[in-house]
């Protein structure tokens, strides 16, 4: 009953709000939703202590079946809830994430004039994203997939009216789509592979696709999957690629990452619950999920640390030049999902899931720290137009300070002393370290670099918002004000998780108490060691993202603090480079020319040349203009064709009956 | 109750609605009125009186239910009627769809409101005929006979190019049905019969069921519409009311679809099983080629019937994968479909009437006027995209799942639908409804009437429905397509043993 009062509470939300937020008007719909979020949260908390902390005999998965779905020969799907500690943690940041993004944006909409919509779409997520992290199939879980998906795609586009609004909206629908395809075909792939889509299943019958111990080569050919023939391991690994496929489009990762920071267009309060907190980390939650079948594969687990390690230094180059305020960390989430990424890829699931947990505080800490600034200064978003703030919103300035330390992880190696960042992050990098996968160095390397420039583009984007001179006019100067207190609990009820979530959970979730909290939620092989290994790298690996973080806060504090004149002139100088960082990697472009105009002109080719060219010239309009030609000398047009084809068909059927008379007498 | 003939009630309940309007004079003080009200409760009625079978469908049989059989001037063709869970739910989707199409027409046809209520009366009389035909005559006199009213209303109350649409609608299918009347005479020839029921037992030659399939893909690939056979519904589309599009895109599409259930399926499987490849080959082209077309349209009807023949590939591609989740999913999808094309083209007809005009680039910022109008058209949008949750993702989801055991390659290309339709729709709804209210001539538009609410509300409730519980949908079909999948397979393996002891 909890469990379904946790998922369906936030769907109600949205029918009341939806339905009715018209006549019950902005003020009921805002308490109605944000109500209902609140005891769900408090619900999902209850769920987080009795199903992960409680010291069980693990194992036992609980399922709650709601509804029958679709039942057709093999597939037999339900509406089920499938709940475990990976469910009860996503719980837990779903639901407080959402909670606090509702309250916040009580204060932060409340100029919109159409709140009862903005609140019914954040309660659509909600329920879409809990539908997710509770499903018992892939089904359900691609119905949460594309459901998140819309709600992302309503809250980009909610100003309407902006084109670019709209446009971003339908670029991250789209793009998410491409993933989609690759989501789509494997889940095909494990029905055909496993004859269920079922977790339990699936799950239960992984084991078979184990290469047999001495077998040359996995085994005898068991497929033909887009004309290659496969092994059993063959073909896991190919359905782990189409399924990865579809995490990447959701986490916004290399290649498919181009949405996200469009996705920006929407209100903050969106930006946080959505596009750094929750909804981009459906990919990750994805594989983790996935583990019992990403285990088996090697090489999908490769492609994936691959994957990773390239979204966290790329998107973390971009990051370093951006002047949106908000762009700037949509890049820092991109980076951070790569991290995460990086430890699924070397099996480090648990590391992965942690700095999940731990990323949805302070990045949502920063996204609504990020609100408030833009709050104050009238809804500009360009930092080059901030500065100056700290002394205005020292509440925010304080706010967000956490969050940047949180995110760059500031702590002291070798002790327990350290913001939430600190711990996650630090985890990662050393178990990329001491993986034993083939991109464990490559992987290591670029996730240094890439905490360097963390460092270095928060510190930037803290130094040019809140540091030095006011930019912004004087007009907007005048009006700087601090947000109220609507807006600032939540603040800091996330700088509280930034701050704590890291030494308080870590033995959970990457440490000592490991399995008994999973309970075997994630699924590692016997040969699988990283849990133990990671500890044991060397001192130098211990202390180097240490050191990254101190180089990018000293490089960002020289060129913005002590020499503001030294960003400008190295821009100059490098002005292939940062054009190329600023342009982010000319992706645009290049998708542009390769996908859309190619797809437009493409579709017009098969229109005019294609249709109307070919297949009507030579086909009903050659025909036609003969028979026209014979008709209109005739009669009308229209009642002329009726008639002859009566006739016609009166004809046909008199003469099948005679010749039927005739056979049956003969 | 049980021994009432219930299917040929349904089935000519309309004449007598037919007969009401021919005594009703149009141009009395009331007559406009009394005439839209005649055909109102007529097809209300009808659709009560269907559901009935389903009521009274049992879903466990999988053969024909509801018999009806009379021998008819001692030839050997009967009028023999029945459904199977296969044809049952298309039944229903026509009356269904008709007294929507009565209430789309209140205000938009001006002229001889009688003469065209007929022809949709008429014309029901023909599709629901269709659907519970059990004898290959009596279902070709039907299936052909759907042209004759559709052709009419698209002639008369379609739009400037109605001639030339009607041309290419006409030639077409023509061509098409003279085959299958080639079809139809061989299979008396070698069967000596035309009974259905008999045909499916009957075990054509493999060389003449190469011909006979052939013969019956043409009419049935010219109704579905497949790729390049596709050409005259974008047209008979943009010309015809909406009404007429309703019917067109919600039933007359599925009965080439049903046909090759019906037909080529299950009467060629070897055929079938020959020519699979070639049938997913043209179902990927319709997919791909088709939603690039449609990306590119400037008129809104135009759009949605190119998307149409997309959608019609899953089926296609659907029933040739020739297992359950293919041929289930195929049925879904087009139930689906009929509920969501029809939709749309309603949706369409709501700003049509306001502003006489399907060009996309005259809206733009409907949803500031007409919100209420601007949800019922996303909700038909996704349904479109194949969201899931909506009954648009159900059937495409079964069909990719279905096809992908038996053709990985054809499964991934039909995939792409997926990225492509969202392309299209997502653009459409952009154009249309989002954007600043800018246009003089869209700013006094009115949102939903009660009559359009009455029309769209039922159709989004249906929609939600059947995505989130499709059950009595595959309930109803799951016996009879299990025994067309195994019988299939088993005319495939009894073909396959007699290759191998000839050698």
């Amino acid at each position: 009953m909890i469990y379904k009062a946790i998922v369906f509470l936030p769907l109600i939300g949205f029918l009341i709000a939806g339905l009715f937020g018209r006549s019950i008007g902005a003020k009921a719909s805002e308490y109605v939703t944000s109500g209902l979020m609140i005891v769900a949260a408090v619900l999902s908390w209850i769920v987080f202590f009795n199903v992960a902390l409680a010291h069980g005999e693990g194992g036992e998965v609980i399922k709650i079946e709601v509804l029958r779905w679709i039942q057709s020969g093999g597939i037999d799907i339900e509406w089920a809830f499938r709940i475990d500690t990976l469910t009860a943690v996503m719980f837990v940041v779903v639901n407080t994430v959402s909670t606090l993004v509702h309250v916040y944006s009580i204060g932060y909409m409340h100029h919109d004039p159409h709140r009862p919509r903005f609140f019914a779409y954040l309660s659509l997520f909600t329920f879409a994203m809990l539908m997710l992290v509770t499903s018992d199939n892939l089904a359900q879980m691609f119905f949460g997939w594309e459901g998140v998906g819309l709600a992302s795609y309503l809250l980009i586009g909610f100003w309407y009216k902006k084109p670019s609004a709209s446009a971003a909206a339908m670029k991250a629908f789209i793009v998410n789509r491409v993933g989609d395809f690759g989501f789509l075909l494997g889940i095909a792939g494990i029905f055909m592979l496993f004859g269920s889509i079922n977790f339990e299943t699936i799950f239960a019958a992984a084991g078979s696709y184990l290469p047999a111990e001495g077998a040359a080569e996995g085994g005898e050919v068991i497929a033909s999957i887009f004309g290659m023939d496969v092994t059993r391991y063959g073909a896991l690994t190919i359905v782990c690629l189409l399924l990865f496929m579809g995490a990447m489009g959701k986490s916004a990762q290399f290649l498919l990452h181009t949405w996200l920071p469009d996705a920006m267009e929407g209100p903050t309060p969106v930006s946080a619950l959505i596009h750094a907190a929750t909804m981009v980390t459906a990919g990750v939650f994805l594989v983790a999920r996935m583990s019992p079948i990403f285990e088996l594969s090697p090489d999908a687990l490769l492609f994936v640390t691959i994957i990773g390690a390239i979204t966290a230094f790329f998107a973390a180059t971009v990051g370093l030049v951006q002047n949106d305020i908000k762009r700037v960390i949509a890049y820092s989430t991109c980076s951070q999902l790569g991290y995460m990424f990086v430890a699924l890829g070397v099996g480090a699931y648990g590391a992965a899931i942690f700095h999940l947990f731990t990323h949805a505080f302070f990045k949502a800490l920063l996204f609504l720290g990020a609100g408030s600034v833009i709050h104050a200064v009238d809804g500009e978003q360009d930092m080059r137009y901030m500065g100056g703030l700290r002394k205005h919103i020292p509440v925010t300035f304080w706010m967000m300070t956490i969050g940047t330390l949180a995110l760059t992880g500031v702590g002291i190696p070798g002790t327990m002393i350290g913001f939430a960042g600190f711990f996650s992050k630090d985890v990662i990098i050393e178990s990329a370290y001491a993986s034993h996968s083939v991109a464990s160095g490559f992987a290591f390397t670029l996730l240094v670099v890439a905490a360097l420039f963390t460092s270095f583009y928060s510190w930037r984007l803290a130094f040019l918002t809140f540091f030095g001179k006011p930019r912004a006019s004087a007009d907007v100067m005048h009006h700087v004000h601090e947000s109220p207190q609507v807006m600032l609990v939540p603040l800091y009820v996330l700088a509280i998780g930034a701050v704590i979530a890291g030494f308080v959970f870590e033995g959970f979730f990457f440490g000592h108490e490991y399995a008994e909290f999973w309970k075997g939620a994630l699924f590692t092989l016997p040969e699988n060691e990283i849990l133990e290994e990671f500890h044991h790298v060397p001192l130098w690996v211990k202390w180097s993202p240490f050191i990254a973080m101190l180089i990018g806060f000293v490089t960002a504090w020289f060129m913005y603090i002590k020499s503001p004149s030294t960003p400008k002139r190295l821009a100059e100088q490098q002005s292939i480079l940062y054009n190329f960082l600023l342009n982010k990697w000319y992706f645009d472009e290049i998708y542009d020319f390769l996908f859309v105009r190619s797809a437009k002109g493409l579709g017009r080719f098969l229109w005019k040349k294609g249709d109307i060219g070919v297949i009507d010239a030579y086909g009903p309009n050659g025909v036609a203009a003969r028979v026209v030609d014979v008709t209109r000398s005739v009669v009308r047009l229209q009642s002329g064709y009726l008639y002859h084809y009566a006739f016609a068909m009166l004809l046909g059927i008199a003469a099948l009956v005679t010749w039927m008379m005739l056979g049956s007498s003969i | 109750m049980t021994d009432w003939p219930i299917l040929s009630t349904v089935t000519f309940l309309p004449l007598v609605g037919v007969l009401l309007l021919l005594l009703t004079r149009e141009d009395s003080p009331y007559g406009r009125r009394n005439i839209l009200n005649v055909s109102l409760l007529t097809t209300v009625f009808t659709f009560i009186v269907s559901l009935f079978i389903w009521i009274g469908f049992d879903n466990s049989n999988p053969g024909f239910q509801m018999i009806e059989k009379h021998a008819w001037l001692g030839t050997g063709i009967s009028y023999h009627l029945g459904v199977d869970g296969i044809s049952m739910l298309f039944v229903i989707l026509t009356t269904f769809l008709m007294p929507f199409c009565v209430l789309a027409s209140w205000q938009s046809v001006e002229k001889r409101i009688k003469e065209y209520m007929i022809a949709f009366l008429l014309l029901e009389v023909v599709m629901v005929g269709v659907f519970v035909s059990l004898d290959i005559v009596l279902f070709y006199v039907f299936f052909e006979a759907t042209l004759i009213p559709m052709f009419v209303i698209i002639g008369v109350w379609g739009g400037k190019d109605r001639v030339y649409a009607s041309y290419k609608f006409f030639l077409y299918t023509l061509a098409g049905s003279v085959l299958m009347m080639l079809a139809i005479m061989a299979m008396y020839w070698q069967a000596g019969t035309t009974d259905i029921t008999e045909l499916l037992r009957y075990n054509f030659p493999a060389n003449l069921q190469t011909w006979l399939w052939l013969a019956a893909f043409a009419a049935f690939a010219v109704k579905m519409p497949m790729w390049p056979l596709h050409t005259w519904l974008p047209d008979a589309h943009v010309q015809a009311p909406t009404a007429g599009s309703v019917i067109l895109a919600g039933v007359m599409l599925k009965l080439g679809g049903y046909g090759f259930i019906r037909i080529s399926l299950a009467m060629f499987p070897l055929a079938s099983d020959y020519f699979a490849p070639f049938v997913f080959t043209l179902s990927v082209l319709a997919i791909i080629y088709t939603s690039l077309v449609a990306m590119m349209q400037d008129d809104i009807k135009k759009l949605i019937a190119y998307s149409s023949v997309a959608h019609m590939g899953y089926v296609t591609m659907g029933i040739f994968a020739a297992n359950m989740q293919g041929v289930q999913g195929a049925i879904f999808q087009m139930l689906s479909h009929g509920i969501v094309s029809g939709a749309l083209f309603l949706c369409v007809g709501v700003i049509y009437d306001r502003l006489h005009t399907r060009e996309i680039a005259a809206y733009g910022g409907l949803v500031n006027n007409m919100p209420k109008y601007a949800v019922a058209f996303m909700i038909f949008t996704m349904a479109n995209v194949g969201l899931p949750g909506t009954s648009g993702f159900v059937g495409e989801f079964l069909t990719v799942i279905g096809v992908f055991q038996v053709n990985t390659w054809v499964a991934l290309f039909a995939a792409t639908g997926v990225i492509l339709s969202a392309s299209y729709a997502l653009w459409l709804y952009r154009r249309v409804i989002w954007g600043a209210l800018e246009k003089e001539s869209l700013k006094g538009l009115l949102d939903l009437s009660g009559r359009e609410k009455l029309i769209l509300y039922p159709l989004v409730a249906l929609t939600i429905f059947y995505g989130v519980y499709p059950a009595p949908i595959f309930d109803a079909t799951a016996a009879s397509v299990d025994l067309l999948v195994n019988n299939y397979s088993a005319a495939l393996q009894a073909a396959k043993d007699l290759a191998l002891t000839v050698h």
